[in-house]
């Protein structure tokens, strides 16, 4: 992975340009610009079984000097209420933040917000 | 031979109710405890050990398992295959080997290969198991991603989950945020070290891992 000396790209990526992705397009797509080097603000998160997927992705793209995997956090789905649960409505994932984890580090997250911090050039390691 | 044949009426009921017999999975990000909880169960139960046990992590880079572990509560019972998966990460870094834990850089670098091996190891072993004991460090912040998308993942599967808040010998542990993080399951706090609390968590164990629950299909 090149880190660009100009600055870190965050690209926040729309929830309708997501749902033009098939899962699996949408795990290459994340994990493509990840590697290089650009964090990204989905708006609309991974369902459980793609972020699974993406860690298993992650886990085959390893390349110890080059890049050694995502920080990743975000909003998991809202409990679904009755009249969803009757009608198998699926509530999507929420907003989900992910980026190359020798650049970008979780400080503290809670309900309400989730404090990262980009370190350029050292990494976050 | 009585009103139902062959079959005892407690074998019709276990059927109708619940199951006698499950795969139970030990689940957790790296270094809170899976293997020191596998250990506990298998000392307690069989006599026998599952791994080595470290403060590094990715200790266990391979799923072990140990079949038909026998745990019992009164008179309830539940037969169980125990599989010790590697700690589950987003990422794995070979330099944290070296330079926190002074492993040369070719230790470092082959525990690095064999933890991403484990890690998707542990992630293929969710398909087949009925059940989910899922490890927490009681010291650190329950909200992590990796939390997050384990206990979403067994959800989506309507996997029966049993967290156990491990680590809570040591001082700074704070079961009590386990249990308000995640109050939709089961939290048992738990000294995976010193045995404290085993007594409940096995009886919790059996209660939750012998409900008959349809498994969903993923979408």
């Amino acid at each position: 992975m090149t880190k660009n000396i100009d600055g870190i790209s965050v690209n926040l990526v729309s929830r309708d340009k997501l749902d033009e992705f098939s899962s699996t397009e949408k795990l290459n797509f994340i994990l493509k610009e990840v590697k290089k080097g650009k964090v990204l603000v989905l708006e609309q998160g991974l369902t459980p079984f793609e972020q699974t997927e993406l860690i298993e992705h992650t886990m085959k793209e390893i390349k110890q000097d080059t890049f050694i995997g995502i920080e990743i956090e975000g909003y998991s789905e809202d409990k679904q209420t009755f009249i969803q649960k009757i009608f198998k409505i699926i509530k999507k994932p929420r907003m989900t933040v992910i980026g190359p984890a020798d650049l970008l580090k979780t400080i503290r997250k809670d309900s309400n917000m989730i404090q990262t911090r980009i370190i350029p050039g050292t990494g976050a390691k | 031979m009585g009103l139902f044949g062959k079959t005892s009426f407690a074998a019709i009921m276990r059927r109708m109710f619940g199951k006698k017999h499950a795969k139970i999975g030990i689940y957790g990000p790296p270094n809170v405890g899976k293997t020191t909880l596998a250990n506990r169960i298998l000392r307690d139960w069989t006599g026998d050990i599952m791994g080595s046990v470290s403060e590094i992590p990715h200790e266990t880079r391979i799923a072990k398992w140990k079949k038909d572990v026998k745990i019992e509560n009164g008179n309830s019972s539940l037969f169980m295959d125990i599989v010790d998966t590697p700690g589950i990460s987003t990422k794995v870094d070979y330099k944290e080997f070296m330079n926190i834990y002074g492993l040369n850089k070719d230790e470092s670098k082959q525990r690095a290969k064999e933890a991403t091996e484990g890690v998707i190891e542990s992630i293929r072993w969710l398909e087949g198991i009925d059940g989910v004991l899922l490890v927490m460090d009681s010291t650190q912040d329950p909200f992590t991603q990796v939390n997050i998308t384990i206990l979403g993942n067994l959800e989506a599967r309507n996997l029966p989950v049993l967290i156990a808040a491990n680590k809570i010998d040591m001082e700074e542990s704070s079961p009590a945020t386990l249990k308000s993080a995640f109050p939709q399951h089961p939290v048992i706090p738990i000294s995976a070290l010193t045995g404290y609390n085993s007594e409940n968590l096995y009886s919790t164990m059996i209660k939750q891992f012998s409900r008959k629950r349809k498994k969903k299909r993923r979408q």
